[in-house]
Order: C-alpha cells, then structure tokens, then sequence
C-alpha cells in the first residue's frame, strides 16, 4: 500500500486541462490539416497528383485541392511539389459533419463545418458510444482508447465507451469495413436505439484509406450507414478525435 | 551450396526444386532437428523453376508450365547458424498434409487450400482460414464455401452439462473484431476455438503485381501497432534485392524505432493486464506512460506509431543533436515512471496469485505450435530474430534475450517488463553513440520501381509480438508473383487456444491481454 501511494506522489497529476487550459503539445513533425498556397499550379504538372497514394488530390481550376478523407498525411505530395504550395500545418482539428467540409482547397483557411444541431440538443452532456472496430489496423482503435486514459480522461466530458449497442447512443466505426465484418458492423447500428449518430474515425472509415477499391472492403462506413462526424487522419491523433467529439457534443465550437 | 542469412536476395534459377516428396520430406526432417518454418506459400507455377530440374525428372514434365499448377515455396530457418533454407516444388490439386505430425504447419496448409485450392490430404482439422477469395479458378474445397465469414464447424465436447459460449466478433471493448467459441463444463474451459478472418482487407492479393504507390502503406497498417516492425521487414527485403547499404546512422535510428515500438505495446499491455485483474493504479499509470513513449516516436517522425519513417535504405527523419538529447530525456523520465508503476505488481499479493499458474503453455507445446516472440520466451523458449538472424544493427550492437520458464500470465508478464528494461538501456546506449552521416541510402529507387526479375527475397524482425517474416517473389517483369506476410500472431493465436484449456473461463480476458494478438496481421 505504501508503494502504491509513493508511485502515485511520483506520477503526480496527469490529466490535461484542455479544453477549459492550453493545448496539450504536439510534435514538432506533427502533419496535421494541410494547407495548399493560393498561387496557380504550373501547366500540365500534376506531381503531387501522382505521388498520393490513395488519390486525395485533384485539380479544381488548374488548382490542387486536397480530400482530408483519402489522405494519409504520409506528406508525399508536399516532397512531390516543385512550387512548396503544399504544407502539413499544426492544426489538429480536422473534424467535419460533412464530407464535402473535408476537402481543402487553396487559400482556405476555415474549419469544416462541425455543428450537428441533433447531437448538441441530445448528447451534450452524456454521449455513450460503441465502437466497432471493422478492418482497422490497431492504430485508430488505440488512439480512440488512450481517451479513455488518466491523460485525456474522457469521462469528464460524460463520454465513454460502452460494451452493449443497446446501452449507447451511437457508434464510433473504425477500419475500411471488410465484406467479412459488414453485417456485424449494421447489425450493431441496427440494435443502436434511436435518435443515433454515427462517427467515422481514420481514412479507411471515411473512404478505405490504403485499402480503398480493394473487393475485399466496402471503401470505409459511409456507403453503409449515413455519417454524422467524420474525422480523418492515419490514424488521426487523440487531440484531433477528442476535438471532433467535444464539436460534436457542443463542449467547444 | 550458398548460406542464405536474414534478408537475401536468392534468384529463382539457383533455387532447389524438389519433388512433392522430397520438399515435405525437407520440411518434415528440418521441423525435427530444431529449424522453424518461417513461411510457406504458394505463386502461380509459371513462376519460377529450373528447367533443367523438370527435364531431370524431379516431378511432371511441364507440370510447372501448366496453369492449373502451383508453386510452393517453403523458407526454413536454422536459428542455431542463423541460416535460411528456401527450396519450391509444384502441385497440382493436392498434397499430403503434415500437420498431424507438426501442428505448427496446420494453418499454412489451410491458408494454402483457401488460396489456391489445393487440398492437404489428411488435415486434421480442415477449414477456412480468412474466409477469403480463392487466386486461382477450380473447385471448392468447402461445400459452403465462399461462406459467409464465420459459417465453419466448429469443434464440440458433447455431453449433457457441457455447454458452448460463443463471443464476438464484436467484442465489448475498442478492439478488433474475431469470434471465440469455448466448449465449457461449468466455469471450466475444455477447449476454446477461435475463428478469424473479419478483417481481411486483401493485402497480399493487392500486392501482387507490386511494389506500387501503396506498397509501404500497406505494410504500415498490415498490423498497426507494429508499423515499425512490418515496415522494416519490408525495407530489409528492398535493400537486399537492390544491394542498398543503409548508412550506420539509419541503422540505429531504425533500431530506436523499433524499440520504441516494443516498449510502448508492452507498458501498455501491462497496464491492461492490471486492469484485467482490478488493480487500477498500474493500469492508470501505464496507460499514460504507453503514451509517452509514443510520443517519443512522434517526437522521430510526427505520427506516434511512426508511419512514414522507415523507409527503404534507412530513415526519411533524421535526429538532429537536440532532438536526440531530448528523446533521451524522456525515455530515461518514462523509463523511471514506468519501472514504478510496474514494479507494484510483483509487489502485490493479490495481483500474483491472478497472474501465477494461470494460462500456462508448456515449452513442447509452444515448440510444436511454433509459438514465437515473447509468448515463447515466456515459456523457456530462447529465440529472438534479433539474435538468431541478426540483420542491420542487430549485428553491430547485439541486444539481450531474457527468458522465463513458466509459460503461465505471469512469465508473460513478467517477460514483457524485462523487454522494456532491456529495449530502453539498448536504446539510451546507442543513442549515446549515434553515428555522424546520412540516414538514408542516397541510391533508394522510388518505391513504385519494378524489383530484379525472377529473385526470391525472404526477410525477418523480431516484432514487439516477435519473428515478423516477409517474403516476396518477382516474376520475369520484376514485378510480385507473391508477397507473403507472417505476422506473429498467425502462430500465436493457436498458443492462446492451447492456453486455456482447463482453465476458468473468467480468465479469458487476463489470458488473451497476456498474449495480446493481433487480428488485422492475422486477416491481412
């Protein structure tokens, strides 16, 4: 017993005080929403289209747009560009209530839209979810987990993740949603009481991630089940998934 | 004959092709005298072969011509001289199977018959093993085959007080998804089968015709928590077809990486095995200390589970002088957090008596399941890839292997605490030393380039689960005929099986953390 409370003295308190103090740190390298320059592409370039793996990028207007959903932010496109138009910045939230809010344009500056009027009404203090985990590497479900921990301390929000879809108020899915794990993954939205919300976590929920086109997976959840938050990254980090939930519930704007 | 080690570029005209016959034969007599089976796996038989061995009468003239062929490829390694010994044959629909004498085969064979549609005459225990699509026309081997994931018999202990429980794949926590099914007397598990295959994704059939843009992706979330590890073999199996030497510095860094990677799964693990049994100060302390350990890897490369930083012929990050006094300062802070955390639970009565005896392999067990990586070690089993197979730094700055001999939770347990103790002394002393220079070799081909033509490449990491082996066969246009990836979970997942049997089924959860497989390496 004495150990434990010279260990606990040690460890001291861990808990970060954002929202209400400052940002817990990123790192340095940190590729978080990305930012395209608002100068136009040279003719006929096109690199950083062929260096994406998974075609996130396309030309709007001779101009390279940037889908937050497919990207793996591997920062192959930012090499790839002659001009240095692309760059990762630190920004963490990258959260959207739309699909269409993902897409990052040159010169644009504003967060996706994140208000989702149902869940603010409903969840704003108690958001009980089920996560179901449907081809995901490991990576977002343990990112979505660390939430749990003394550092993030989710609970504090009145969020928590609960072990029966009947006893939650929506479903987090992870993963490109294989054929294999598709009827597990309806069958627990089914048995989801209503009103729900669903939230996709990762670029294989949102659109398949590396994965996507493969006839082994459904290209991620939103074919299968309407989305309420989408919320992109590979995997994306704790900040970026506690950012999208606390929007989602109305705890920050 | 050539000494094949760790990460080798053989071509297929120099390799032993063998008769049906004689290639079990080699497996069958290599398995006995001590050698392991890293992998076993099949490629289109146009692929490959010594016509002179098909004119010498080794098999069918022209069987390995014919399309309705397949080319097995079997990779031995001797861990006692550190060499690999690859040989092929070509089958038709069938061969014998030689799991009943070396369970450790058993699922090989299985994923053989899934793919390719040949049949292991005599398996033991036949059936699917991803409920994935075939890569070659023919017949079905299953009845109800493609079935539904999870439509499989499964074993059964009659009995009029014996009953079944049948758990996920969804599982109660955020974890990945897979179905368990325990024949039960009471609380007493006479046997647990578990059934995989809900995450299949289709890795390998997409890297056929490889390496592409998405190659290194694929290997970075083949498993996730194992980015490193899956990455590196990958990269080792670039640089030996390609001769790349990765400059010291990168070799270290890849060490660190690696490192970094085993000490985060294990705190956190062992904080999850506190919870499992209820004691809460380890599990809250080393939930967060997992994280700083991620971190550090962030603090590397920006994503805490290092995507994007190996890379092929070193490392795409290099650590300047401040960065690196910095992750050493930090490591040596999570290090003295985390030996405080963990030190409580050998301290705690009520913890050990939940951890002791409970779950227990036997070291013939885990030799004849192949059981690899800690979960062996924990068993009396010494091997470890990094000194068995040294490749890249391992053979520079070899590393310690501790071994326990209970093989019960507790030598799990304790084997992962010895593991963080060892992988954080390894990595403060050779940041301490870090080589000047580049970290990447300079001549790196893009990783979309087409590989040298007609090679087999065979390479191993000892992962935070253990051996990780990739193996990788390029046609005639240099391009993947087969890129075969054994995470080690495909063997360990048996281990977990054999783990509880006689045991409560209330021990479950503490006995699966202990091993804490992996489902998407398993599934690909």
């Amino acid at each position: 017993m004495s150990g434990i409370l010279k260990t606990r003295l040690q460890q001291g308190h861990r808990t970060f005080t954002w929202p209400d103090g400052p940002l817990p740190p990123l790192p340095d390298r940190f590729r978080g929403r990305p930012s395209l320059g608002d100068a136009a592409c040279p003719e006929n370039c096109g690199k950083c289209l062929g260096a994406c793996p998974t075609g996130a990028l396309h030309l709007e207007d001779g101009k390279a747009a940037l889908d937050t959903g497919r990207c793996l932010f591997c920062g192959a496109c930012a090499t790839a560009c002659p001009a240095l138009r692309i760059t990762f910045t630190a920004e963490h939230r990258l959260a959207s209530a739309t699909r269409e809010g993902l897409v990052v344009r040159p010169g644009d500056e504003d967060l996706p839209p994140r208000k989702v009027a149902l869940a603010r009404k409903l969840f704003s203090r108690s958001l009980k979810l089920r996560e179901v985990s449907a081809g995901g590497c490991n990576a977002c479900e343990a990112d979505t987990n660390v939430l749990g921990t003394l550092a993030w301390d989710l609970g504090r929000f009145g969020i928590s993740f609960v072990a029966s879809p009947r006893h939650a108020d929506g479903i987090l899915v992870t993963g490109p949603v294989p054929e294999n794990m598709r009827l597990a993954l309806l069958k627990t939205w089914e048995a989801v009481p209503a009103p729900k919300v669903c939230i996709v976590v990762g670029a294989c929920a949102i659109s398949g991630g590396p994965f996507a086109g493969h006839g082994e997976v459904h290209d991620g959840a939103a074919g299968l089940i309407p989305v309420d938050l989408f919320i992109p990254g590979c995997p994306p980090h704790p900040l970026t998934i506690l950012d999208g939930l606390l929007a989602l519930i109305g705890r920050i704007d | 004959m050539t000494d094949w080690r760790n990460a080798c570029a053989i071509p297929l005209a120099g390799l032993a092709d063998l008769s049906v016959w004689d290639f079990q034969d080699c497996v069958s007599v290599g398995l006995m005298k001590g050698a392991q089976l890293l992998a076993l796996f099949g490629v289109p038989a146009r692929v490959g072969g010594r016509q002179d061995a098909v004119a010498g009468g080794h098999q069918d003239a022209g069987a390995s011509e014919d399309p309705d062929c397949v080319r097995l490829f079997a990779v031995l390694g001797h861990p006692g001289n550190g060499t690999l010994e690859p040989f092929s044959t070509v089958v038709k629909d069938s061969f014998l199977s030689l799991a009943p004498i070396h369970p450790q085969v058993q699922l090989f064979e299985r994923e053989l018959a899934e793919k390719w549609r040949v049949k292991p005459q005599g398996h033991p225990w036949f059936k699917p093993v991803r409920f994935e699509r075939p890569s070659r026309d023919g017949a079905d081997l299953w009845e109800a085959h493609p079935a539904a994931c999870g439509t499989a018999d499964f074993f059964r202990v009659g009995g009029e007080e014996v009953h079944e429980v049948a758990v996920g794949p969804v599982h109660a926590g955020i974890i990945e998804p897979g179905h368990f099914r325990f024949q039960c007397h009471g609380e007493t598990v006479y046997h647990l089968e578990i059934l995989l295959g809900y995450q299949h994704r289709g890795i390998e059939r997409a890297l056929t015709g490889g390496p592409g843009p998405r190659t290194l992706h694929f290997m970075e979330t083949a498993a996730g928590d194992t980015t490193i590890g899956h990455a590196t073999a990958h990269c080792q199996l670039a640089e030996a077809v390609f001769g790349l030497a990765v400059p010291p510095r990168g070799r270290v860094l890849r060490g660190v990486a690696l490192e970094l990677e085993r000490m985060a799964n294990h705190i956190g693990d062992l904080g999850a095995l506190a919870g499992d049994v209820g004691f809460l100060p380890t599990q809250a302390f080393c939930g967060r200390i997992r994280g700083d350990v991620l971190n550090l890897t962030a603090r590397l490369c920006g994503n805490r589970f290092g995507r994007g930083l190996v890379r092929p012929g070193g490392v795409a990050f290099d650590a300047e002088p401040a960065r690196v006094r910095e992750v050493v300062r930090l490591l040596e802070q999570a290090l003295a957090d985390a030996t405080g955390a963990i030190d409580l639970l050998w301290e705690s009565g009520s913890v050990l008596a939940r951890f002791e005896g409970t779950g227990p392999v036997s070291a013939e067990t885990a030799t004849r399941i192949g059981l690899v990586g800690p979960a062996a070690r924990a068993c009396g089993l010494s091997q470890d890839v990094r000194r068995d197979y040294p490749c890249g730094i391992w053979a520079d700055a070899p590393i310690e292997v501790p071994t326990l001999s209970t093989g019960d939770v507790f030598a799990r347990a304790r084997i992962r605490w010895e593991e963080i103790r060892v992988s954080a002394e390894w990595i403060l002393a050779n940041l301490a030393d870090l080589p000047d220079g580049a970290v990447r070799a300079p001549d790196a081909p893009p990783t979309a380039a087409p590989w040298p033509a007609d090679t087999l490449a065979v390479s191993l990491t000892e992962g935070w689960r253990g051996r990780i082996c990739h193996a990788a066969v390029t046609g005639p246009d240099g391009r993947f005929a087969a890129y075969k990836i054994v995470d080690p979970s495909f063997f360990n997942w048996f281990g977990l099986a054999q783990a509880l049997r006689d045991q409560e089924i209330s021990d479950f959860p503490l006995c699966n953390k202990s091993f804490n497989l992996s489902y998407c390496g398993f599934d690909l």
